[in-house]
């Protein structure tokens, strides 16, 4: 039941490289927006603060076609890229990563001001008075106090990547070995008549993946906590 | 070494306006909640910008128009009146934090001379959220002295604790101060007690002002301090060598106006200690009383006469060479016909000298 063909398996494997790339590449930015909408006091906080959540709201058919019309080959972004680097994202697995990439954000970025937010800045001030420099109070004590925040807004990203669709299919379309990822290869097997075996055997995986995303995530923030507590130990 | 505080900051209501130096030794910041005290503490940190002034250490500029010099490279140790020990590291951790950052590092000698020094030694494997408040500030205080300061701040650092941890902490205060002589120590504090016990000097900041400054053996007999003060808590501090411990838990001290009989000292035989007298637990005799059930009777002379205390008036006497300072109803003063100069008694009701009050 769980066998698939060579179309599930790219489909699979795609998912996979899209939602990991993807996660890497949001994870410093989205520590970075998380700790300016947590600790900043600058102007346009509440504008950054809405683009950031703008996806988690907007139709994502609506995200997928603005990003077509903004990173398309003849969309303003999309064209510099294209003439410059070399760089084409529409119709690519590279443009399924952004999709990822911008659908996640928010849950990344929620998940870590949060935590940062209940980090007690008392602490960085006395930690700064025993001689450390900004970048190491950063490093040596509010990292390792949100760690298990930075975690669980990886997951959640890593989650909502491989789930992405409507984006997804919308930028970068469903072209089987290319752009179509687990959701869409689902879809395009529902849509063909006796398609429904492939389509469970790919909904099976899936739902082994994410418990396997959970499980980790769980196992991670176990070995944090550990190591928080073993330091204390130690 | 000396801190020289010269700075303005406006407040909710009212602006910080202080000018003064901190030399080697204690000196206290006393004054009553939202004085300014810890605003005025958290500038000489870095923590915060004040608006104008100029702060110094030594030919060392900290603050001033052109210079802020952040607070990581101040070398100003800070314990603040919550801990704040880092609660992914253990005691060790939180200690190895301070040497790690310290401009100049500490040796291990001496990181094990602060572990004996604060008795931090059973601490060292435990977790800060396993500590009691009293060990805890005790972390505190051990990690801010291994990152090596120039000057030690300390904010209300016994003001969480309750009086039995107070007292337990006190004795590791008093033998930092004789450890480390030359390190100046600012310590912001509402509570007399403690000040009258640790603070070679007194800084009494009222409404942002400094109000009046001095020797703490000065400024705490002064009977112009005492409405600053706070009249309940006004009180001479003396100086007193432990001559015998009796049997009845009343020990004897020498003072330099003759002998007192106190209950409750812990001090060794030899010793020199501090005593704090509470200026109501001072009263005064034209001649020398017989008879009484108090045994601590010194002569002593009048200095100062302050009126207008409430119902009663606060008068600075000289016993031997240490001050006193009491306080007695107004018309007593015509009764006794007291004025400066005049020689008369001090009783002192000796089981009110609390233990907290004696102290190195």
């Amino acid at each position: 039941m769980m066998t698939l063909d060579a179309a599930s398996w790219d489909a699979l494997g795609l998912s996979l490289l899209v939602a990991s790339t993807a996660t890497l590449c949001a994870l410093p930015l989205a520590l970075w927006v998380a700790w300016l909408l947590a600790r900043g006091t600058f102007k346009g906080k509440a504008l950054l603060n809405a683009i950031v959540h703008l996806p988690l709201v907007l139709p994502p058919v609506v995200t997928g076609y603005i990003l077509l019309i903004v990173f398309g080959r003849n969309g303003p972004v999309g064209h510099l890229l294209d003439s410059v680097f070399g760089i084409t994202l529409a119709f690519k697995w590279t443009g399924a990563v952004l999709a990822a990439v911008i659908m996640g954000f928010p849950l990344m970025v929620r998940a870590m001001r949060l935590a940062i937010e209940a980090v007690d800045p008392k602490l960085e001030v006395a930690a700064r008075t025993l001689g450390a420099p900004p970048l190491a109070v950063f490093s040596t004590v509010t990292l390792p106090l949100i760690l298990p925040g930075v975690l669980a807004g990886a997951v959640m990203g890593f989650a909502k990547a491989l789930g992405e669709f409507g984006a997804t299919i919308t930028f970068v379309a469903n072209i089987p070995g290319q752009t179509q990822t687990l959701p869409s290869a689902i879809y395009a097997f529902l849509q063909v008549p006796g398609g429904e075996d492939r389509a469970i055997a790919l909904v099976l995986w899936a739902c082994l993946i994410a418990f396997a995303a959970v499980a980790l995530s769980e196992w991670l923030a176990h070995r944090v906590a550990q190591r928080i507590q073993g330091q204390t130990q130690a | 070494m000396t801190l020289r505080i010269d700075i303005t900051h406006s407040l909710g209501g009212f602006t910080l306006d202080t000018c003064f130096e901190a030399g080697p030794g204690v000196t206290a910041i006393f004054g009553r909640s939202g004085a300014g005290k810890t605003t005025l503490i958290n500038a000489v940190a870095g923590v915060i910008a004040p608006d104008s002034g100029r702060i110094t250490f030594g030919s060392d500029t900290l603050f001033d128009v052109r210079t802020n010099v952040p607070p990581h490279k101040r070398q100003m140790g800070y314990v603040f009146q919550d801990a704040r020990l880092f609660p992914h590291m253990s005691v060790a951790k939180n200690l190895d934090y301070a040497v790690r950052f310290a401009a100049q590092r500490p040796q291990g000698a001496q990181r094990n001379d602060v572990i004996e020094l604060l008795g931090l030694g059973p601490l060292l494997s435990r977790a800060p959220h396993d500590l009691s408040g009293g060990e805890k500030q005790r972390v505190a205080l051990g990690r801010a002295l291994l990152s090596r300061p120039r000057a030690l701040l300390m904010d209300e650092p016994l003001a969480a604790l309750d009086a039995a941890r107070k007292d337990a902490i006190l004795p590791y205060l008093e033998r930092l101060k004789s450890t480390a002589p030359a390190l100046p120590i600012l310590y912001v504090s509402h509570a007399l007690d403690e000040v009258a016990r640790l603070a070679d000097n007194i800084v009494v900041l009222s409404q942002g002002k400094v109000a009046a400054q001095g020797p703490i053996f000065d400024v705490l007999s002064d009977p112009n301090a005492v409405p600053l003060l706070g009249v309940r808590q006004a009180g001479a501090v003396v100086c007193a060598t432990v001559v015998d411990h009796g049997t009845e838990g009343l020990s004897t001290l020498r003072t330099s106006a003759g002998t007192m009989t106190l209950p409750g000292v812990q001090a060794a035989i030899g010793s020199t200690v501090r005593l704090r007298i509470l200026a109501q637990d001072v009263i005064l005799s034209p001649r020398k009383p017989e008879g009484l059930s108090t045994a601590n009777v010194l002569p002593v002379t009048v200095t100062t006469i302050k009126t207008g205390i409430g119902p009663g008036a606060a008068v600075g006497l000289l016993a031997g060479t240490d001050r006193l300072l009491t306080r007695i109803p107004a018309p007593a003063i015509k009764d006794l016909n007291i004025k400066p100069g005049t020689s008369c008694y001090a009783l002192i009701n000796a089981t009110s000298v609390a233990p907290s009050s004696i102290g190195r």
